[in-house]
């Protein structure tokens, strides 16, 4: 079967659709995912396609919709949770920190959470501080949940699907800039696997390491760099729990430099763990140059559109930064 | 393995009048006693580690609302749960192992006294977060309805629960969606220290279910019968898709909150007045003085289950102790 292109958001309701057909016990809740679509339009038809028992729609009531998702996941069902933005978490956070990732440990190995949570992350849409956030930090902190970051189309239909098998609680957090962007996707129903780093690009001068958003823009930078000379692998891990550093690891060994990229504060955040992780393993060995991170500035993000721009990473500061590194002895 | 004699509804419709129900929800009540004092007792010799919430008192709302449903039934529970555990049905021999930290415990030594469940008995689990449960409950019912079982949730909760967030979330929703839950408030008059006088201003827990649109009630949940009868209508209720039910059980923990409570917040004449509202000995006389059940049969009874204690207790000590070298065994569920 060949694959089409098809945008992030499509492929990510493709995927819904297809589990929701092929098993009953897949149902998803959310506020406004119903006749509204979705407020990313991510649910779009789906309303029509299953009706409003298995596309259910909520009152804003994240706590209470995180909690009831638990519920039914502990019974049997598959449910898939949208969190209109990912920074409306922090009003469930009980549910997912407390009660979701510890259930199946607390309780002996005896029930589990098979429980997917979805919500948009990360700025650039001017909605300022308490709509833009990239949160993945907080949920890898938390021993329990595993957590999805898909950085084009084909990964966000791979790794939902692979999310709705696993029989844990999953976080996927989608950045709401890609939900328009498109990318080859298969038709069929197939899985990537949680766990599993992704080598977008091979170079031989250094690795960029990226998630999310920062990905394509990475790739983007390794394009400008390539035009000076400068040839950038490109890692996207997928998933930051559970982490595979094995790619990682590997391209540093290669390379002997590596730019570790994210949206988020740079403080206490996960390419902090990349960072340590490599200084620990076999890759510290290899650097010929220190571990660089580029990463949002450790403030709020603001409303302005030249300030919230100026506070995560943009295509030029990765160009700049790689450049930079190279010149490091 | 020791268990009750299961929980039934009787035949006659009241606890009072039909010997074997009467007798099962005595044997529940008075295990649930002898279980919370055994751990007392192990605690307060250094036997057992942690921390525990007795619910010594509350001992009829725990029996009068399992009395009223079937296996099948789910619950949902707090972290003074050992009483909802043990009517429910549980293995004191795997609930005493649990807070004795042994291999063979409910959670292998993860959980502890405050994260007990039973998937047998279809006990979803106690909870170290006040009203954390609540939510759950509303979702485990929400799965029921949405594959057409009759199956009902009850959710137990005390009076500082309802406070919370969680709980006025989760009755929204199960108001909304007509869901076969009952919420079952245990209130014991305090959340810690802080009595329901200071924290609420409703004068009755269940005068918050208008504001859901569900039904609600007040019952004496030192009654077992009282707490039965309530509980059977509200079962009833949610098994038939009439929704929701916010049930109120007024009762007392004898005990402090935890281990730490010096009962500075209540006075000595309070509790007292409390104790004498027995819910064990105010069921007995009334099983006794109507010629329901003799006195012989109840010394029995309460042989029997200082033997279960007993039992589960030695059983418990014989087991291994829960092991580190298997930490890392259930953090995820491993793939079918």
């Amino acid at each position: 079967m060949t694959d089409r292109i098809i945008t992030y958001s499509e492929a990510i309701r493709e995927a819904i659709g297809q589990a929701m057909e092929a098993d009953p016990n897949v149902f998803m809740l959310g506020e406004d995912i119903g006749i509204y679509g979705g407020a990313f339009g991510v649910s779009g038809d789906l309303y029509h396609r299953f009706g409003a028992e298995r596309i259910r729609d909520t009152p804003i009531s994240e706590l209470g919709i995180v909690g009831a998702a638990v519920g039914a996941a502990l019974v049997g069902m598959k449910p898939i949770v949208e969190i209109q933005f990912s920074d409306f978490t922090a009003q469930a956070m009980d549910q997912i920190v407390n009660q979701a990732a510890k259930i199946h440990f607390m309780l002996g190995g005896e029930l589990s959470v098979p429980m997917v949570l979805r919500a948009p992350s990360g700025s650039g849409t001017g909605a300022a501080a308490q709509h833009s956030q990239s949160l993945e930090a907080w949920f890898a902190h938390v021993p329990g949940l595993k957590v999805v970051l898909p950085s084009n189309a084909r990964d966000a239909k791979g790794l939902l699907l692979a999310a709705i098998d696993d029989p844990n609680p999953v976080i996927v957090l989608e950045h709401k800039l890609l939900y328009k962007t498109s990318g080859p996707v298969p038709e069929q129903m197939y899985r990537t696997p949680i766990g599993v780093a992704d080598l977008v690009r091979e170079g031989k001068d250094l690795v960029i390491v990226a998630t999310g958003i920062m990905v394509s823009r990475s790739v983007a930078a390794a394009q400008q760099l390539a035009a000076q000379g400068i040839e950038a692998t490109v890692i996207d891990p997928r998933t930051l729990s559970p982490l595979d550093m094995t790619l990682i690891n590997d391209a540093i060994a290669a390379t002997g430099r590596v730019i570790l990229v994210q949206e988020a504060p740079k403080h206490v955040g996960f390419m902090a763990e990349i960072a340590a992780r490599i200084a620990e393993g076999p890759a510290l060995f290899s650097l010929l140059a220190p571990v660089k991170r580029i990463c949002g500035m450790d403030i709020p993000i603001p409303y302005a559109p030249q300030l919230e721009k100026a506070a995560v990473p943009q295509l030029e500061d990765i160009v700049a930064g790689a450049v930079e590194l190279m010149r490091e002895p | 393995m020791v268990a009750i004699t299961p929980l039934r509804s009787p035949e006659s419709g009241s606890l009072q009048t039909d010997k074997a129900a009467a007798l099962a929800a005595l044997e529940s009540m008075l295990a649930i006693r002898s279980f919370e004092e055994a751990v007392d007792g192990l605690f307060a010799r250094g036997l057992m580690h942690g921390t525990m919430h007795l619910s010594i008192g509350q001992e009829a709302s725990a029996t009068g609302v399992c009395a009223a449903l079937k296996e099948t039934d789910y619950i949902t529970s707090t972290h003074r749960g050992h009483g909802h555990c043990i009517a429910k049905g549980a293995d004191l021999t795997r609930m005493m192992a649990e807070l004795l930290a042994k291999q063979t415990g409910y959670c292998r030594g993860r959980g502890g006294s405050m994260h007990i469940a039973d998937t047998k008995t279809r006990n979803l689990g106690a909870n170290g977060i006040v009203a954390g449960g609540i939510p759950i409950a509303a979702g485990a019912a929400l799965a029921q309805k949405m594959r057409g079982e009759t199956n009902v949730v009850v959710s137990f909760f005390g009076d500082g629960a309802t406070n919370e967030g969680a709980f006025h979330e989760a009755l929204n929703l199960a108001a909304i969606w007509d869901l076969p839950v009952v919420f079952v408030c245990e209130n014991n008059k305090y959340g810690m220290s802080n009595s329901t006088e200071l924290s609420m201003r409703v004068e009755k827990i269940s005068d918050r279910a208008l504001a859901y649109g569900i039904a609600g009630e007040t019952v004496d949940g030192n009654d077992v019968d009282a707490v039965y009868q309530a509980a059977a209508v509200a079962v009833a209720r949610a098994r038939s898709g009439g929704g929701p039910t916010l049930l109120e059980c007024e009762t007392y923990r004898w005990k402090g909150h935890s281990k730490s409570d010096k009962n500075l917040y209540r006075t000595k004449e309070e509790i007292d007045e409390w104790k004498a509202k027995d819910p064990i000995e105010r069921f007995q006389e009334i099983i006794l003085s109507s010629g329901l059940v003799t006195q012989s049969e109840i010394e029995t009874l309460i042989a029997k289950v200082r033997e279960g204690t007993r039992d589960a207790i030695k059983e418990a000590s014989a087991a291994p102790d829960s092991d580190p070298a298997e930490l890392l065994s259930s953090v995820f569920r491993e793939a079918n």
